[in-house]
């Protein structure tokens, strides 16, 4: 790639889909900008123009032209950077096609639950409790044993989409009261946590936890008995 | 890539616009399968081995093994029959827009479509109206373009001409005309419908409104 690529991204330092890119930029060692985003009440121009559909961060800007959704971002992300280790996509069309299903699952099992577990009250939020154990566990299955990563030896697409949003509960020690998320009942994701956030790549992408803690606090997302 | 046609099999319900993108996407590429259909008050144990997950068709089997989820199953196709014509362009970031609209459309069109045939009745205007919406932004990235894949039929068209098999049960049961807000996109449709592997993958209107019009006779509205 061209030796004066331009790489930025449009963020919100607690988005967890918005860690994913970082992460991934860090992971290939590319050179990137962060513009910080005020959200949710105070979106800039240049978000609104660039993400028009939803007017969400991450939106990565390389060279001046959008690409938005973080799935769609990681792998623009690794098919323009290929020449980079790691490959977030196996080689292999079956193999991709498995990483891709899991990415999907993620997303919409594990993310899609768990905001609606922090974000809601009531039956929503036990709804969401119970759906984010649902996937958890399926994930259990699938790391773990000779799989170090979902990606098997190395970090892929699917750990790069998970970690963010799992490391609430692995890294922070205050959603310890949110204990049906632990190591006794997850204890092939708790290793893979650690393994992930040993990485110099996620260690610094994850937003440290005074901050965090503050964050859920005023906005009292940290009760779990509702 | 030189690759055996004879172990393509699809788990399909006929009236599922999923189902249908992997058929578009098998006929584009010229790949012989076969076709189960699955029923859905009964899925066979076929379909709930390869996919445990979801459970849910499309599941397409290639020498044994399953791919699930449509968008999905449309790369692989893609990659392994990497003949012409491709569904994705090779541009990365054109690819990247290509996939961001896929997976509007999937985020979308289904969910704001299914409340117009069989949604609450005192939310129909709302629901026509979202769906309305959807529909204008779809037609305004198609744009001047002949396709959405610009001149040549692509991955978003995969993506999204199955549902328009479904706009005469919108239209009749939602009591709206589709062409009156988005006649581009209308005439997109007809052109889609003179490839042949639309032709033939998408059944025709009439059947899927008799199937909305039992779905709804058994289940009620939602």
């Amino acid at each position: 790639m061209a030796k004066n690529d331009e790489v930025i991204m449009l963020d919100f330092w607690l988005s967890p889909y918005a860690r994913r890119v970082q992460i991934a930029l860090e992971e290939k060692g590319i050179k990137y900008e962060i513009k910080e985003e005020d959200l949710p009440n105070n979106k800039s121009t240049l978000l609104l123009q660039l993400n028009p559909v939803y007017k969400k961060v991450p939106v990565l800007i390389h060279n001046g032209k959008p690409i938005c959704e973080s799935l769609v971002v990681l792998e623009y992300i690794d098919e323009v950077w290929n020449h980079k280790s790691p490959s977030l996509l196996p080689s292999d069309p079956y193999h991709r096609a498995q990483a891709r299903f899991w990415a999907d699952y993620v997303d919409k099992k594990i993310y899609d639950n768990a905001m609606k577990f922090f974000k809601t009250e009531g039956e929503e939020k036990e709804d969401g409790k119970k759906g984010l154990i649902e996937g958890l566990k399926v994930m259990e299955e699938q790391v773990g044993g000779d799989r170090t990563y979902f990606g098997g030896d190395n970090i892929g697409l699917v750990d790069v989409i998970l970690v963010p949003l799992f490391s609430w509960f692995y890294v922070y020690k205050f959603t310890n009261n949110l204990n049906f998320v632990s190591q006794e009942s997850f204890p092939n994701l708790f290793a893979w946590a650690k393994k992930c956030t040993e990485r110099d790549s996620v260690s610094k992408c994850i937003p440290k936890e005074q901050k965090v803690f503050e964050h859920f606090q005023q906005r009292n997302l940290l009760n779990s008995d509702q | 890539m030189g690759e055996d046609n004879s172990n393509v099999v699809l788990l399909d319900f006929w009236p599922s616009s999923y189902g249908m993108r992997v058929k578009i996407a098998l006929q584009e590429k010229g790949v012989s399968y076969e076709c189960r259909q699955e029923d859905f008050e009964a899925k066979s144990s076929l379909l709930l081995e390869m996919n445990p997950i979801h459970k849910m068709i499309p599941v397409l089997i290639h020498n044994g093994k399953p791919i699930c989820e449509s968008l999905n199953i449309v790369e692989y196709i893609d990659e392994v029959w990497n003949h012409k014509p491709s569904l994705l362009p090779s541009d990365p970031y054109k690819r990247s827009q290509a996939r961001f609209w896929g997976n509007y459309i999937d985020k979308n069109v289904y969910s704001r479509g299914k409340k117009v045939w069989n949604g609450k009745v005192e939310e129909k205007e709302e629901s026509k109206k979202q769906f309305i919406e959807c529909l204008k932004m779809l037609e305004e990235e198609l744009g001047e373009k002949p396709y959405f894949g610009g001149d040549e039929f692509g991955y978003v068209d995969v993506a999204l001409v199955p549902f328009t098999s479904w706009f005469y049960t919108y239209e009749t049961l939602g009591n709206l005309s589709i062409e009156a807000f988005v006649p581009k996109l209308v005439g997109w449709t007809k052109r889609c419908m003179e490839k042949q592997s639309v032709a033939k993958s998408l059944p025709h209107p009439h059947n899927i409104y008799d199937f909305a019009l039992k779905y709804r006779e058994a289940h009620g509205y939602e």
